[in-house]
């Protein structure tokens, strides 16, 4: 599983990177991000491209799961 | 998702209700909101620069910031942040007000002018999208000014501190405040102190939850195929429009002037219209943000962003001080120099900042 952190990444870096990883294919990958407006916009973007995507708060950050 | 769109929608159509009757209640023509002009008036208040025609602490900023920074309270969305590139955002935030100046007006202020018929806002939009996609050119290339870092509260907190000590000096007015005198010039136009800030207050909360921003709706719809901010964009001129006609049927005098001549604080000099655009449209995409989510983020703690709020009033002082704002008359010698110059010092901030190989680690 790929593993991108996007924490404190301004707008839309979070997306670009997550972009950017899903064009490899894989089956799961792990965004971490800071903000909430991040998790929108990395949760918004991975639906659109037909992945599932979970999201767990983690202290100050939020890990989201894309998954196929 | 659908949510989302429905959501930011009613928030457009709510504020474009809001900047058409604040216009109504005494601001000036297509200027119910103007991030850029309301930032100029602020620092002429505070004699940041003397233009006698521009200077009145707008309450519709102070309103903005802490509507934007209670909800973000409310919702526990309030998180100090700071320290990516501040020096970088300060200069950006000056150049992007040099460029607004010249247009005259921010990005919200070109939907509202388009919503009232002004044409010229035409070209100034032409030139946004332009230097949206070179924004976004660089953003494929890996442009990023680096990460921000967790901030104490305190840090945070300043600037919406800032904020309401603004208001105080707004209501206590003394003497060392300066504000234009009645005729001299749109710092003297402007709705009542309690109507401008509630409307500010209660944009800022929309802007807050729906992540309003109008650099990042035509961003996100080249480099996503993403249009949710876009509709907000769009929801708005579209609300402005048919709240300018209803003002005007209801009171009798024109809201809505279709036309390139004759328009309100604006000038008739398409290149310079859409030059001005491109470099806040350029800036603003290398900020992460337009003027208005500036204003938001920091209400929501985000002192980068605080940073180029500073350099917005900075860039109004240097734009006023030095001649280069233009006026109804057009664009000045030494401002049509000033956005050469700013595009060309944003495109080199773009450029050492872009690199594909820093990408992802």
């Amino acid at each position: 599983m790929k593993t991108i952190d996007a924490r404190g990444l301004s707008c839309p870096e979070p997306v670009i990177l997550t972009k950017n990883a899903l064009a490899a294919k894989e089956d799961a990958y792990e965004v971490i991000v800071d903000n909430p407006a991040a998790k929108e916009n990395v949760t918004r973007f991975a639906a659109h491209q037909g992945y599932q995507v979970t999201a767990e708060e983690q202290g100050e950050d939020y890990i989201l799961r894309i998954q196929r | 998702m659908k949510n989302e769109k429905t959501t930011i929608a009613i928030a457009g159509v709510i504020i474009g209700i809001l900047a058409a009757g604040l216009v109504y209640f005494g601001n000036p023509v297509n200027m119910g909101f103007c991030i850029a002009c309301f930032l100029r008036d602020t620092s002429g208040a505070l004699g940041l620069h003397s233009a006698a025609a521009v200077q009145y602490i707008r309450p519709e900023i102070i309103g903005l910031v802490l509507g934007a920074c209670i909800l973000s309270l409310i919702n526990r969305e309030f998180k100090p942040r700071g320290g990516s590139a501040p020096v970088t955002r300060f200069i950006l935030g000056i150049f992007v007000m040099i460029g607004c100046l010249m247009f005259l007006g921010c990005p919200f202020r070109m939907i509202l002018r388009l919503a009232g018929g002004d044409l010229n806002a035409l070209l100034g939009l032409v030139g946004f999208v332009l230097g949206i996609l070179t924004g976004v050119f660089f953003l494929k290339r890996g442009y990023t000014l680096k990460r921000s870092y967790k901030m104490q509260h305190t840090e945070g907190a300043l600037f919406p501190i800032v904020e309401i000590v603004l208001l105080v000096l707004l209501t206590a007015a003394p003497s060392f405040i300066r504000f234009s005198e009645e005729g001299a010039g749109p710092g003297a136009l402007h709705a009542a102190v309690g109507i401008s800030l509630a409307a500010g207050l209660i944009v800022g909360a929309l802007a807050q939850k729906t992540r309003l921003c109008m650099v990042g709706g035509i961003r996100d719809v080249v480099l996503f195929g993403e249009w949710k901010l876009l509709l907000g964009f769009a929801a708005i001129l579209a609300s402005a429009f048919g709240a300018n006609l209803i003002l005007g049927a209801v009171t009798g005098t024109s809201y809505f002037n279709l036309g390139f001549a004759g328009q309100a604080v604006a000038h008739t000099d398409g290149l310079w219209n859409a030059l001005g655009m491109a470099l806040a449209g350029l800036g603003c995409v290398l900020l992460g943000g337009c003027p208005l989510r500036q204003l938001v983020l920091a209400g929501e703690g985000n002192t980068d962003s605080a940073v180029t709020v500073f350099g917005l009033m900075v860039g109004a002082a240097v734009a006023h001080n030095f001649g280069l704002a233009s006026s109804a008359e057009g664009p000045t010698a030494n401002g049509k120099i000033a956005v050469v110059i700013g595009i060309a010092a944003a495109a080199v901030i773009a450029f050492v900042n872009s690199s594909r190989k820093g990408e992802g680690k």
